[in-house]
Formats: structure tokens, sequence, C-alpha cells
């Protein structure tokens, strides 16, 4: 059944195609009996990867219901790690980092930056549903600041010039969070 | 040129793939310590090479493994810490993402040592690329048979699997690590038992950091003798150091631990000395929770002995008057920088982290932000600072885990030394308040000229 997100958009049916429950069969395959709790996040990365980006309670309920473990179970950890959307996010995620030795090398003034040319502040999304901007603690990029995650990959050294280069080619139709643009 | 044990290969073109690795070299320490050592031998090894952990506490390796419970009938675990999560700290990524085999085979030789037949690598989750990087290293080093069931001969088994974790900087805590490997929330756990009695699934484990465990490799290779050789005193070996802030290249480095401190920042061959037109103001050497140093105490030390890079020299003068090696995340920041908003950064980060689980780390670090952040913006008074030292002594050593003690250190540390710049933010509301760092570079002229 489709469910309706608070976007109004549709989401698509919840329920991982045969290769990617092939790939969660193999996840649970690497604890020991009894143990496929474990599993846990890294199927959580998948579903959130697969369903649009966000973990809404439908995808976390068919999430339990793989492992065999109790929705509640499964809320407990979604909202404990930031990693996880809880809410509908855009097609391209952005992350700046805002930990000190990013803020010491102008991650505010790209951040800023960023939240004026798109219109939006961190943790909203344009109206388009084409880029959300959300701030997260040190990514272990600091030598290489300012810098945000797009995706699987690091954008680093960041500056406007470069910004401007991102949300023109990332906020194309064809973009892909798997993969890596050279800004 | 300094030794490099680690690195030495890293400009090999090709480097990451299993042939090149193994055509360089690799994988000797893994036929060594299979072929002709027994587990309990390359344990000796280690203890003899004085390693210590290189996460951030330094507790010798060694010592922690033969801690390990090996009379249970338990399964045995060994976990790396790849969680790498602390500010300033970016080197277990560096060696991941380019030289992966590295840390695969130090797994290998490591968990025969431990008896561990399923070893997992809890890496952060936002490390993503690195997690295809370094499965792509487990299924070549199994292809060419260093990994599965009766590994070159010898009737070891073992596999190795990558665990990504959610986005919280407590999971790289070995006990909290290891209840997030479980599935759950990342929680640490009240010690004892300890992880080496009772850890992943209540069997005896094992969690080290990633460059510890790849130090195995040339240790087994040297011999531990010889590689305690290397270094200075209880300081033995290479440290990778991770250097960010304002110098000219940040990046990550392998250091021989006894370097002293001026060369690694001011020479060309590592940082190569803070950016043009600006002076040192401040030094934090070991990743966020350590103590700050102000420049004179950086490089020297309160008696005015030059400082070395080795995890005693930095300490020296202990909490007063020193720091610590940490993690070797090493932030320098120069005159331009503002020693208030600093550690309202940090301390919100510390505040945004907690796992909760103790009302002091909880609340406190959420009462010291919100005292920074009065104070960077120009509503502080002078009773906030000395608030902000009590609320960190009431959350230093009554928490479950360290890190309510990294965050109360920070804030000990940048008042104790920079008091002055938080009380020109309360004298001085009006410049603070709309420019957050226009002032950090002259506030002690201003300062001066205002108090005459
Ligand atoms: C809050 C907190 C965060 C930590 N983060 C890390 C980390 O990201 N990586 C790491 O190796 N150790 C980290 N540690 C240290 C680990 O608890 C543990 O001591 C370490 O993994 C042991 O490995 P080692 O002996 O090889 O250093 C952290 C400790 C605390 C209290
Ligand atoms: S000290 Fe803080 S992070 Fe550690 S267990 Fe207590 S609340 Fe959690
Ligand atoms: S502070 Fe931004 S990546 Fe570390």
């Amino acid at each position: 059944m489709p469910t309706a997100n608070t976007m109004g958009t549709v989401q698509s049916e919840i329920k991982f195609s045969e290769e990617k429950l092939k790939k969660v069969q193999e996840i649970i395959s690497r604890y020991p009996e009894g143990r496929q709790k474990s599993a846990l996040l890294p199927i959580l990365h998948l579903a959130q990867r697969e369903f649009d980006g966000w973990l809404s309670v439908p995808v976390m309920d068919y999430v339990a219901s793989l492992l065999n473990i109790k929705p509640i179970e499964v809320y407990e950890v979604a909202t404990f790690y930031t990693m996880f959307n809880l809410k509908p996010v855009g097609k391209c995620l952005i992350e700046f980092c805002r930990t000190g030795p990013c803020m010491h090398n102008r991650a505010d003034q790209i951040i800023d930056y960023t939240e004026k040319k798109l219109g939006i502040k961190v943790g909203e999304t344009t109206p388009d549903n084409k880029f959300s901007l959300k701030a997260v603690e040190c990514l272990g990029a600091c030598g290489y600041a300012p810098m945000a995650q797009i995706g699987k990959f690091y954008y680093e050294h960041l500056t406007e010039e470069k910004m401007d280069k991102i949300i023109t080619r990332l906020g194309q139709e064809d973009f892909n969070p798997d993969n890596k643009y050279e800004i | 040129m300094a030794r490099k044990l680690l690195l030495e290969n890293i400009n090999v073109p090709g480097i990451k793939s299993f042939d090149v690795y193994r055509a360089n070299g690799g994988y000797r320490s893994v036929e060594k310590a299979l072929k002709t050592m027994s587990p309990d031998d390359v344990m000796e090894e280690v203890k003899k090479s004085g390693l210590r952990g290189r996460g951030g506490a330094g507790f010798p390796t060694g010592m922690k493994w033969s801690f390990l419970d090996r009379k249970s009938d338990k399964p045995r675990y060994l976990v790396c810490n790849a969680d790498e999560s602390e500010p300033g700290t970016f080197k277990d990524r560096f060696l991941m993402e380019y030289i992966p085999h590295i840390l695969i085979e130090g797994l290998i030789v490591s968990s025969y040592s431990l008896g561990s037949n399923s070893t997992y690598i809890y890496i952060r989750g936002e490390y993503r690329w690195i997690v295809d990087i370094l499965e792509n290293a487990i299924a070549e080093a199994k292809h060419n048979g260093f990994l599965g069931k009766n590994i070159l001969g010898s009737g070891y088994d073992l596999e190795i699997y990558v665990q990504p974790g959610g986005g919280a900087y407590i999971c790289g805590e070995e006990t909290a690590l290891i209840e997030s490997l479980e599935g759950k929330r990342g929680n640490p756990r009240m010690k004892p038992p300890f992880p080496a009695i009772s850890g992943l699934y209540n069997c005896p484990t094992v969690v080290n950091n990633v460059e510890t465990l790849a130090t195995v490799v040339p240790i087994i290779n040297m011999g531990g003798d010889e590689y305690a050789k290397i270094g200075v005193g209880r300081s033995t070996g290479t440290k990778l150091i991770s250097a960010c802030g304002h110098m000219n290249k940040p990046g990550v480095y392998e250091i021989e631990l006894g370097l002293p401190v001026d060369e690694f920042l001011n020479s060309d061959e590592y940082c190569g000395g803070i950016r043009a037109g600006h002076t040192l103001k401040a030094v934090v050497p070991g990743g966020s929770s350590v103590p700050i140093l102000p420049a004179e105490l950086f490089y020297k030390t309160k008696e005015g002995v030059a400082r070395l890079m080795s995890y005693e020299s930095l300490s020296e003068g202990g909490f007063a008057s020193g720091s610590m090696l940490g993690s070797g995340g090493f932030i320098a920041m120069d005159e331009t920088t503002c020693i208030v908003r600093n550690l309202w950064n940090f301390t919100r980060f510390y505040h945004h982290e907690s796992c909760g689980q103790c009302s002091p780390c909880r609340e406190g670090t959420g009462w010291m932000e919100k005292v920074l952040h009065r104070l960077e913006h120009g509503h502080g008074s002078m009773s906030d600072i000395d608030l902000l030292v009590d609320i960190a002594k009431k959350i230093e050593g009554n928490t479950i885990c360290p890190l309510g003690d990294a965050a109360a250190w920070p804030v000990a540390s940048h008042i104790r030394h920079f008091r002055e710049e938080f009380e020109y933010h309360v004298k001085f509301p009006e410049k603070v308040a709309h420019s957050p760092f226009a002032h950090s570079a002259d506030y002690k002229r201003e300062l001066n000229t205002v108090l005459q």
C-alpha cells in the first residue's frame, strides 16, 4: 500500500527488491544465531537509501518485521542516531560540518551563503524538494575545511564559488547520491 | 626524513589494491605469525613493543590483550574502533582510505592472537565510501587465502565484517560501541564488568583503535624490541597526527614520537608553520577533549623545557599547565581565533553528543552551552565565568563514561588560560555581539587601553 508522507508525495511501496532482500540476509548472516538485531543499523541505512532518504514509521515497522524485533526497538534506535532522518528530505541533502576546526575555517560563512542562495535555513527543504540543508558535527575532514557531506561522499575546501557549482550540478534531475561529482 | 612504518608505501601507485600491497611486502606479518608463532608469542611481541592505544587513552595494548578472558568457553571477539569522531581527528580515515590492507593485515594477526573468529570493524556511518574500500580489501584478502577457513593451512578461521554506525560520537566509547554493534542505542555500560570479561554478546572482547591494530603489522615484522627502540621513553614507535586549523599544510603525518613540537608545527616536512602574516595563539594537541594550551605553554613547559610530541611531554605540568597527546587530533589556532567562541562550539558539540544517561553530563553540558552562548553574544556577567568552572567541576568524575570529563576539561582549561578574554566579553558586549571574530586579535591591547 502506498502511504502519503507529510510532504504530500506518495512514498513507493515499502518492500525491498529481491536483490536488497538478499543483501539483508547476507547482513544478518554476519552475526551469531539469534543476534540478528545487530543488523539493525546497516539495514536502517539500506532502508533510508531505498525509501526516499528518510525513515517513516511504516518503513521502520517494515525493518522491525525483517529482523523479527518489536517496532519500538527500531524507533528507539532510529531516534538516537543523527544520520537517520525522521522527516522527509529533499533529493539532495547537504550536510555541513559546523564543529570547531571547520568553524575556524569559514564554515559559518559557507552555511550562511548557501542558506541565502537556496532561500532556506538549516533544517529546511526547498519548495521544489530538490535540496535540504542539515548541520552536523565533525565529520573527520577537519584538515580540509570547510566541508559538507552530500550522499556518499565528502566535498571539501568549500568556497562560495564551489557551492554555486555544487548547487548547479547536483540540483539536476539525474542527481544520484551514490555518485562522486568532481567539482 | 623520519622513519615511516604505517605510511611508508602510501605513495606507491595502486597501493590500495591487494596485488600492489602484497608486492610491496604486504601480509608478511600474517605469514610470520600464523606459520611460526603461537597466539601468545604475538601478544608477547606487542607487549615488548610498548605500543599504547592510539584511540586516545594511550593504554598499553599488550596489557589490554592480556586481560582478555581466555578461560571462558564463550567465543572471543576483537572489535576495531573506526568511529573516529573526536573533533580534530581524521587519521584513521586516511589510513583506511589510502592503504586499507594494512588494517586488514593487522586485524588478521591481532584476531589470531586474541582467538577471534569473527572480527568487526565498527566504522562511523558517515565514512560510507570507506565501507566500500574496506569490503573490497576484505574480499581481495579472502580471495587470496588470507581470510576465511583454514588461513594459510594454519587451521585458523577468520571473517572480518564492516559495521556502519549511525552518527553518534559517543559510540567511539568502547562499551557504547558494543551496545551499538548489538543494534541498540549507544549508551555506555557501567564498568565493571570490563569488555575483556563481558563485552560483545556478553563474550570476552577487545576493542582497539584502527591505528593501534595497523601498528601490529610493523611490530610483528620487525619484532617488539626493535619497535620499542623508536620513539622516546614510554612513548614508543610512530604515531599518526591529523593536523588542522590555521596552518599552511594541514593533513595527516606520521611522526616518530618524541619529535619536537616546534619542528612538527613549523618545519616544511610537517605543518609548514602558521599561515602567513599570523601568529600562533593556542593549540589543542590531541582532539577537542584535551586541555587547550596557549602558544607559550605549547612550545615550552612551565619550567622552560621544549615540548615534544609524546604522551609524557605533552602532559607535563598536569592539567594546570599541560595537555595530552590524546587521539593525535592537532588543532592550531592563530590570533584571529575567539577562544570563547571556540569553547562555546566545543561545548555545544558535547551537549549534542551526550547520550543523556547521567544527569551531570546531560544537564551540565546543556547549562554550560547556554552560559557560553550568552557570554559569546555579549549578554554574560562576570559571575558566569566562575559558574562555568563550577559546573565543569561537578561533571568531572561523576559520570558513567569519560564523555563527561571530555566536556569538562576544555571548559576548565580555556578559562584557566584565557580568563581575560572571557572577561573582555563581559566588559565590552557591544564589541563581541556582532563580530564573533574581529575582536580576537587585539582584545588584549584594547583591554589595556581602556583599563588605563
Ligand atoms: C566519548 C569517547 C569517544 C571515543 N571515541 C573514540 C574513537 O572515535 N575512536 C577510538 O579509537 N577510540 C575512541 N574512544 C576510546 C575508546 O573508548 C577506547 O578506549 C579505544 O577504542 C581503545 O582502543 P586503543 O586502546 O587501541 O586506543 C573514545 C572514548 C570516549 C570516552
Ligand atoms: S557521561 Fe554523558 S555520554 Fe557518558 S554515559 Fe553519562 S550521559 Fe552518557
Ligand atoms: S571539524 Fe569539520 S570535519 Fe572535523
